[in-house]
């Protein structure tokens, strides 16, 4: 008997190590310790065993269902795992295949250059403000000390609608409605965004519409150190901290003194080349202390108040920062051109 | 301005300074020098010559076989085509080895068999603009006065060894208009002193007001005519030197009486006109505004109706000259001129501009009258004028001038204090120090103690308040030495008003669901204006456009966005999407500012789907645009105030559009674009938007309260009901919103059929409901309750019954 059990051991272990499924070593157990196996079959004849050996059988037996269950259970988790094993194997992906495109647009070069601006100085206290593209006379030109017959009009040719009515030449009329609006009291500080409009006839570095950027800061004491240090926080936030500055004097009929802002050339680094067309300076801006007329104008007392002004190109800022070159591009909203201003540094 | 750099020298001490130097320190001091130009930039080999004999070529009727002397009495042989050329003529030759501009380099060569050892030049050849070449020349080659020496340097000979300084003038810098004023600035810049011109001119015992009278009605417009009349002059050439200037300064040269009334010009900023006198045709001269409808023919031969606005010269009774424009032909100085007629005068501004703009003719007169001209050069102008003309042009001068003078020339005087410089620029300077700026300047400055008295001189129009002492003070003491600081004051917080804080979601939001901002004109053309529009006003039109396509104010954006679609899609770009926040203009009153709004519009088109490998590709369709919407509306918490309903408008899909609607008020629309139109655009199917952004960004929306997370489950319960065609699914949803009461949490459809499976005129439409209590747990029967109310209520007002 003692040697039956050894041999069943023996076979069924035999035949769970071979078994290649788990159904197979399904019946293996089934066919061994069900209860109509071999085992309790020769556990029948344990009555003709004498009372000494009859335990020692019994406990025989038990090591031998042991053993078997153990061996099944160890075929089982190595089966299962191979099972697992080659169902991964079955779901292998080529993982360099390109995902699901997730489709988004992105804002317009323009827009990304002014809301950078915007951000920058909303940093330093200022708010924006904006005006209509469609402004009077008054505003766009004589409350910003540009008489009727005045020759700067000159520079500026105008769509006008009628004799009092023309659409923007320029932002600034935005600046002399806030300070309207503040009746004669300061602080005010703006920014002003937005369209303009002049007579040109579109080419690649003239357009009839384009966007302007203004700043207006209206304070007692305020001074023209105070613009120069403001322009060079503007000059190193927008174009980099390694940014220089200069202050060349020029002629706004709204300021006084008036200044053109150059920073030192950002491809060569002020040693020469196009873009700075060899001076090492590119012009960027201009600006300067409001003009005492402008000031009285819109009811602020010159002798009191002081303020500085300036003004720049979005498409110019645009057209440098990105290395745009034809400024019909940002009104022709070619795909290929839009989909470029997606990436943030 | 261009500004001689060799000229300039006999005004102010440049010695040891460069040209490019110079343009250095005068860029930095306040006028622009936009370039440097070298005259004689990349030539080389150059030299006078003497055609000493001329053949035709054997076998080339336009070519010459010159033998040219170059000085060292040997004859080289070149060939010249010039028509121009002859035996005996003083020449620019460039020898074999020379270079000329565009790095042309002469080699000896052969043509049509004959050797040519050299090339005999043209200006042009030699780097002159064509239209500076004086008419004589223009045609061939320059031929030298017959006194030049041969074998020289010809470039030298034709003073082309200068460098030109162009100078960007600002409109208040009119005083640099002239080699004068430049000098004045220049000398302030270096420290240095200005040497004036003295002119001396001998008269002869005639007296000019023999000859002439002057009478100035128009006073306002002209109130200083000086004339004086020099006789016995003989038309030539003007020497070399003075064409040279007046080439340099972008001025052609024509004869000696006209190149020295255009030097004076240059030299003194005044404008200066030589009429023929015996050409005249009287002994008068009136000034006065011309008639309307009168008539006059200029110098450029153009003949020109004149408006009571325009100011004429007149001998009494015709027009003679356009006043400070342009002459007239009439009485132009030629070669038989022997008297001539010269005018110096003050006009003013506005007059010279209303005639230059009316008659889109801008002379370098006019130029510098529009934007003034130093009362007291007006005399000394004339006298120097009359000095070069007995110097040049053998004239001789009558005694005196004939003038109308009612001009008050008196110079600002300006009292500032150091304070007030000190407190604009944000500098600590001493009253010394500004003192001898504005004496660099030439301004008589008075001080006392912390005051400053300054007379500016009247060539200094331009500074008229202390803000513009202040400027000159800064810019010569240099903007590159003030510090740099802060505005102080009260601390202000910069933000975005919430409109703006708004706008900006609104295109992060857009810009995330897969459109690009695009950003187009405002500007349209009348036939395109009203397309799309959501109020129907008649545009408003420029009064000069440039274009008919840029004529009007847009009244919407959909049309614009339309035409980059169309743009796009010719360039086999087969899906865009984009979007725009842009102003739109309604029509007010007359002579009232437009209403602005602005807008939001949107337009896709091709493609929505695409990803390639995996096969899929699904086009545009109407519920990709509405859901875009949708999710637009509910990120500005305005979704459950917002319904659709059916739209017909021009230019859309009749049946796959809708208006919008935010609670009563019509806020815009969504819609396929017509087939038509998009057949016209060459455009797959195209969904647009346009919205009121304002109305959007303006509704009231509840303030966000946080809402208690559900602690007990939901039920749902699906219905499809089977409907007429024509029933909406906005009707039905709002019948079941309305009739589940407060436990019906979520209404959607989940399924449409309008399959043949279904009776004519019926569809099957699905919903799923959502029932849920925060308090409890719910129990069958309470939805039960609910959800029977619904049926009852579909059934009832929409005839809806259950499909079985």
């Amino acid at each position: 008997m003692q040697e039956r059990l050894k041999e069943l051991q023996a076979e069924a272990l035999e035949k769970v190590s071979a078994a290649i499924d788990l159904k197979e070593l399904n019946d293996i157990r089934v066919a061994y310790l069900g209860k109509k196996g071999p085992i309790t079959e020769v556990l029948k004849g344990m009555g003709k065993l004498s009372a000494e050996e009859r335990p020692k059988m019994g406990a025989l037996a038990n090591e031998v269902r042991d053993q078997i269950t153990q061996g099944i259970t160890a075929k089982q988790v190595q089966l299962e795992e191979a099972q697992i094993q080659a169902k991964l194997a079955a779901e292998t992906i080529d993982v360099t295949l390109p995902g699901r495109p997730v489709h988004t647009g992105n804002h317009h070069s323009l827009t990304r250059v002014v809301e950078e601006i915007e951000d920058l100085f909303i940093g330093m206290g200022y708010t924006v403000a904006e005006g209509p593209e469609v402004e009077k006379d008054y505003y766009n030109f004589e409350a910003l000390n540009l008489p009727k017959g005045h020759p700067a009009r000159d520079m500026q040719d105008s769509f006008y609608i009628t004799e009092d009515i023309l659409l923007r030449t320029h932002t600034s009329p935005v600046q002399a409605r806030t300070m309207e609006k503040h009746e004669g009291k300061g602080p005010v500080k703006i920014i002003c965004p937005g369209k303009v409009f002049r007579r040109d006839n579109d080419d690649a570095t003239h357009s009839h519409q384009f966007m302007q950027i203004e700043g207006l800061v209206i304070d007692e004491n305020i001074r023209m150190t105070d613009l120069k240090g403001t322009l060079e926080v503007f000059a190193k936030k927008m174009f980099g901290e390694e940014r220089e500055i200069r202050l060349r004097p020029s002629f706004f009929p709204f300021t006084e003194p008036s200044v053109e802002m150059d920073i030192s050339c950002m491809i060569c680094s002020g040693k020469g080349c196009n873009v700075c067309k060899t001076t090492g300076w590119i012009e960027i801006l201009g600006a300067g202390m409001v003009h005492p007329n402008v000031l009285e104008m819109a009811g602020f007392d010159s002798k009191k108040y002081t303020g500085f002004a300036f003004g720049m190109g979005a498409e110019r800022i645009a057209m440098l920062k990105y290395g745009v070159d034809d400024i019909r591009h940002f009104y022709t909203n070619d795909s290929r051109f839009l989909k470029q201003f997606s990436i943030h540094e | 301005m261009y500004v001689s750099y060799k000229w300039l020298q006999e005004y102010v001490d440049l010695s040891g300074i460069t040209p490019e130097e110079l343009a250095e320190k005068i860029t930095k001091s306040g006028i622009e020098v936009e370039g440097v130009e070298t005259l004689d930039e990349g030539i080389k080999g150059v030299v006078v010559g003497y055609v000493a004999e001329k053949e035709k070529h054997p076998s080339a009727d336009k070519l010459n076989i010159c033998q040219v002397d170059l000085g060292d009495g040997e004859l080289v042989q070149i060939i010249c085509g010039a028509p121009n050329v002859d035996k005996g003529q003083k020449v620019a030759v460039a020898t074999v080895g020379a270079v000329l501009p565009g790095n042309f380099k002469i080699k000896k060569a052969k043509l049509r068999g004959e050797a040519s050892n050299g090339m005999i030049c043209s200006l042009q050849e030699l780097g002159f603009e064509s239209k500076l070449v004086a008419k004589d020349y223009s045609e061939g080659i320059y031929v030298f006065p017959a006194d030049t020496e041969l074998g020289t340097n010809a470039l030298e000979q034709l003073h082309r060894d200068d460098q030109v300084l162009e100078l960007g003038l600002t409109p208040n810098r009119a005083d640099c208009q002239s080699m004068l004023g430049v000098a004045y600035e220049v000398a302030a810049i270096l420290g240095k002193d200005v040497k004036l011109p003295q002119p001396r001119v001998e008269t002869v015992s005639e007296r000019a007001a023999d000859y002439i009278t002057v009478n100035v009605e128009a006073a306002d417009d002209n109130p200083l005519y000086v004339a004086k009349v020099i006789k016995n002059v003989k038309i030539a050439p003007s020497p070399l030197w003075l064409q040279a200037r007046l080439t340099a300064a972008g001025i052609r040269p024509h004869n000696n009486v006209v190149d020295i009334t255009n030097y004076i010009l240059l030299e003194y900023g005044q404008p200066l006109h030589a009429f023929d006198y015996d050409r005249l045709g009287s002994k008068e001269i009136l000034v006065r505004r011309a008639n309307q409808g009168e008539k006059i023919t200029t110098l450029d031969d153009a003949e020109r109706e004149l408006t009571t606005d325009h100011l004429v010269i007149t001998n009494g009774e015709v027009p003679v000259a356009l006043a400070g424009v342009m002459g007239g032909a009439n009485s132009e100085v030629g070669n038989e001129t022997t008297t001539v007629l010269l005018e110096s005068a003050y006009f003013t501004g506005g007059a010279i501009r209303k005639s230059s703009k009316d008659h889109g003719l801008r002379s370098e007169a006019s130029a510098r009258y529009e934007k003034g001209v130093d009362p007291q050069r007006v005399r000394p102008a004339a006298e120097r004028a009359a000095q070069l003309l007995t110097q040049y042009a053998g004239g001789e001068v009558l005694e005196g001038s004939v003038e109308v003078d009612t001009l008050k020339v008196e110079p600002a005087v300006i009292t500032i204090t150091i304070d007030k410089i000190n407190r604009v620029l944000g500098t600590s300077l001493l009253v010394s120090e500004a003192k001898d700026i504005l004496e660099r300047l030439q301004f008589t400055t008075v001080v006392e103690e912390n005051e400053m008295t300054v007379t500016v001189p009247t060539r200094r129009g331009d500074i008229t308040i202390e803000e513009d002492l202040v400027e000159e003070v800064g810019r010569l003491y240099g903007y590159d030495n003030l510090a740099s600081t802060l505005p102080g004051g009260t601390a202000s917080a910069g933000s975005l008003t919430p409109y703006q804080k708004k706008r900006r979601i609104v295109r992060q939001y857009l810009e995330g669901a897969g459109l690009y901002q695009a950003i187009t004109y405002s500007l349209t053309s009348e036939d395109k204006a009203q397309n799309y529009s959501l109020e129907a006003r008649d545009p408003i039109k420029l009064a000069m456009p440039m274009s008919e396509e840029r004529s009007v104010l847009r009244l919407s954006l959909t049309p614009h966005l339309l035409e980059v679609l169309k743009y796009n899609s010719a360039r086999q770009i087969d899906a865009t999407a984009i979007y725009e926040t842009g102003s739109i203009f309604l029509r007010t009153a007359e002579n009232e500012l437009p209403e602005e709004k602005e807008h939001l519009a949107a337009a896709i088109t091709g493609l929505w789907e695409l990803h390639q490998w995996q096969g899929e590709k699904k086009p545009v369709d109407f519920f990709v645009l509405k859901g875009i919407l949708e999710g637009l509306f509910s990120k500005l918490g305005l979704l459950e105030q917002i319904t659709f309903t059916k739209f017909e408008k021009d230019g859309l899909h009749p049946g796959r559009s809708a208006e919008v609607f935010l609670n009563e008020t019509s806020i815009g629309f969504i819609g396929q674009v017509h087939p038509n139109v998009e057949k016209e655009l060459d455009l797959k199917e195209t969904y647009v938007f346009e919205l009121s952004l304002e109305k959007l960004l303006h509704a009231e929306i509840k303030p966000l309260r946080y809402e208690a997370i559900p602690r007990y489950p939901s039920i749902t319960r699906d219905i499809a009901l089977v409907v007429d065609q024509t029933t909406t699914a906005q009707a039905l949803s709002t019948v079941i919103r309305e009739a589940g009461g407060k436990l019906l949490k979520d209404v959607h459809v989940f399924d449409l059929y309008e399959g043949d499976r279904m009776e004519e005129g019926k569809k099957s439409i699905a919903y799923s409901l959502k029932y849920f209590d925060p308090e409890r747990t719910l129990t069958d029967e309470d939805v039960v309750k609910a959800h029977d109310k619904v049926l009852k209520a579909l059934e009832e007002k929409t005839g809806a019954v259950l499909r079985g």
